[in-house]
């Protein structure tokens, strides 16, 4: 198989989509001439022209509501937001259009659209570029919330999306853009709803999804060596969410850490931990531990903003307590 | 600018096409007045948005439209709207009552009219918000490379959100078919359109973005029409979009709880002696294109259809408890 990047996963998955189907188009700031500000949307303007790949104003509310619009009609777009950050100005759009209209039309309007960019901090972005707001989305039933941590589940999981006919939130991450893995050269897709166990393991159940998996992952290497043999569930879809993959991990391994680089109050971290503690309470040798972001702001200082995110270090310590160790 | 009086235009038209006109208004008001009615025993609840006294707006703007193509798409006070695209009053009082047989399955309510098959989009309930919706719809009409236009309405108090500002902008650079109706009413809820807006000309709020805009009598239902088809007509031939700004007035409050203290009874009576309707039936009836008789007998039928709306919406079956979780989402479609 070949190896590719996050970044050229995505662009591959577009680009399939929207060669299969004519309806498909996308707009956003910087995604035609620019060429994407991450580089996502490479070459599209020059295969699709720019009716299909479509540079918008800095206007996130406009070109978020016309793009509901054009699904409200028949259309398939694709709206990129420079950052998940941006997509704030336009959550109006996107909760009280997008996710209520075919409710309140009776079930008459569907709204296939997807919604995607870079969500999560990256470094040294302070503030208000280094958010995971993947929470505020996952609340809103209507939407559909998907944050692939793998060149591959980006892939198979943007072409379920782009096929859905619902509006789906579609989160990557600036430091994942440029992370490589393998993926087919044969067309697959990734349904939602379904969670994949990144390691097999029998001690604890590690549940994680989008960027924090690296780490995760990294954890349970460490784990190993102390002789615990971690599991590792990543999500990758949040609404839905695979419960039934989390509860039998759990009630094989008894023990469970929840890692979301989110901020810990209302959280979908905090979600996963409840569930988790009220479905398998019979189960469990520990309470449900969450490692999350501090309850801060992100700071621009690397130490202080590193201080402030989930680290392998903190999923230790937590897998420690759970384990008793 | 200049306008023709609808006792000149007139003279333009065949004798079916404003009895057409006048027939929908009367029945629209009819239908509001039923509406209030029955809100008053609590029949309805929630917000209640009458359009009592912008009747022209609707009825003589949709009429430009060429409704096996064309869409609408308006905000919270839509009963007239949804009436105008030819929605039947049985399935809008329904809905008003929250019935199974509504148009929206009782899910919608008052603010939310939705018939795709007649091209009507709704009924929105965020201030503005929608403008943004129309603008995308209209694109699809260029996309497709096919022939159509979105009608796109809102109030005067829409018109300083961002998303009317972004939209205008929009629909400017990607040169969509679209016209935006700015149904003035004067009053956004209980505020004096004059109080919050820096210029009292609304029609060239999109001058800024190259977007040509008109004001037009909003209670003459012909100087409606003709503005409108001359919008339309841009829109479809020349991709030019136009701002229309209808200056009307409501005659009840905001919604059912306003009890309009904002404004005066004079103001209120003045705008009553242009009521569109009386407008239009006046100067057809001095053109000898009308008798009082037929008038009373267009009157008698348009009661007639807003009281068996509210019987059939009264003798209607409430939505089945488990239908609140249908239609959250669409069914997959993973070859759609």
């Amino acid at each position: 198989m070949a190896e590719i990047t996050y970044r050229e996963a995505i662009r591959q998955a577009i680009d399939e989509e929207m060669s299969r189907d004519e309806r498909v188009f996308i707009l956003g700031e910087e995604v035609a001439e620019y060429d994407g500000a991450y580089k996502v949307t490479q070459g599209l303007l020059d295969k699709y022209g720019d009716r299909r790949v479509m540079d918008t104003p800095i206007s996130e509310e406009g070109f978020t509501g016309f793009g509901i619009g054009a699904a409200m009609a028949g259309l398939r777009p694709i709206v990129e937001w420079m950052t998940f950050n941006f997509s704030l100005m336009a959550y109006d759009q996107v909760v009280n259009n997008a996710a209520k209209m075919l409710y309140m039309s009776g079930g008459q309007i569907k709204i296939p659209i997807v919604f995607r960019g870079p969500n999560g901090p990256a470094e040294y972005l302070a503030a208000q570029h280094s958010q995971a707001l993947q929470s505020i989305y996952a609340h809103i039933p209507g939407l559909k919330v998907v944050a692939p941590a793998t060149p591959y589940d980006a892939k198979g999981l943007l072409k379920t999306a782009i096929r859905d006919d619902n509006p789906v939130i579609f989160l990557e991450a600036e430091m994942m853009y440029s992370w490589k893995g393998e993926v087919p050269q044969e067309e697959y897709l990734i349904p939602f709803g379904q969670a994949d166990i990144k390691r097999k393991g029998t001690d604890i159940t590690l549940v994680t999804h989008a960027k924090p998996l690296r780490m995760v992952l990294e954890a349970a290497a460490e784990l190993e060596k102390m002789g615990v043999d971690a599991e590792v569930i990543d999500l990758r879809s949040i609404r839905p969410l695979d419960e039934k993959t989390i509860y039998e991990s759990v009630r094989r391994s008894n023990r469970c850490v929840v890692i979301d680089e989110s901020w810990p109050f209302a959280s979908v971290g905090s979600h996963v931990a409840w569930l988790v503690s009220r479905n398998c309470f019979d189960m469990l040798d520990a309470p449900v531990e969450l490692v999350s972001s501090d309850d801060v702001p992100m700071p621009y200082n690397h130490k202080l903003e590193l201080a402030v995110q989930p680290s392998v270090e903190k999923i230790l310590t937590a897998a420690k307590k759970v384990l008793y160790l | 600018m200049t306008e023709q009086k609808m006792d000149q235009l007139i003279k333009n038209y065949d004798r079916d096409f404003l009895l057409k006109l006048l027939d929908q208004m009367v029945l629209m008001r009819r239908l509001e007045e039923k509406a209030g009615q029955m809100y008053g025993l609590q029949k309805i609840g929630g917000f209640c948005h009458l359009y009592i006294g912008q009747e022209a707006v609707a009825v003589g703007s949709i009429q430009a439209l060429d409704l096996s193509r064309d869409l609408v798409i308006t905000a919270y006070r839509d009963h007239g709207h949804a009436l105008a695209v030819g929605m039947e009053p049985n399935v809008i009082m329904a809905e008003l009552y929250g019935k199974a047989t509504g148009c929206s399955r009782g899910k919608g309510g008052s603010m939310h009219l939705f018939d795709v098959e007649k091209g009507m989009y709704g009924g929105h309930g965020i201030v503005g918000s929608h403008i943004a919706l129309a603008t995308g719809m209209a694109y699809t009409f260029k996309y497709n490379k096919t022939d159509g236009v979105v009608l796109c309405y809102f109030g005067d108090g829409a018109i300083h959100q961002g998303a009317f500002h972004e939209s205008l902008n929009l629909a400017k650079i990607w040169n969509i078919p679209i016209v935006y109706i700015c149904e003035n009413n004067q009053y956004g809820m209980g505020t004096d359109f004059r109080r919050v807006s820096g210029t009292h000309d609304l029609y060239r709020m999109g001058e800024s973005y190259g977007i040509p805009g008109k004001q037009v009598n909003g209670m003459d239902v012909l100087a409606v029409y003709e503005a409108t088809e001359e919008a339309v007509r841009q829109a479809k031939e020349e991709g030019v979009p136009t701002l229309l700004e209808m200056q009307t007035y409501r005659y009840r409050g905001h919604s059912m709880s306003d009890p309009g203290r904002y404004r005066t009874k004079e103001e209120l009576e003045t705008y009553r002696q242009q009521d569109p309707i009386l407008y239009l039936k006046s100067v057809m009836t001095a053109g000898g294109l009308l008798t009082e008789d037929e008038y009373k007998e267009m009157d008698k039928r348009a009661r007639a259809a807003a009281d068996a709306s509210a019987e059939f919406a009264e003798n209607s079956p409430e939505p089945e408890l488990d239908t609140r979780f249908e239609d959250v989402y669409a069914k997959e479609a993973v070859n759609g």
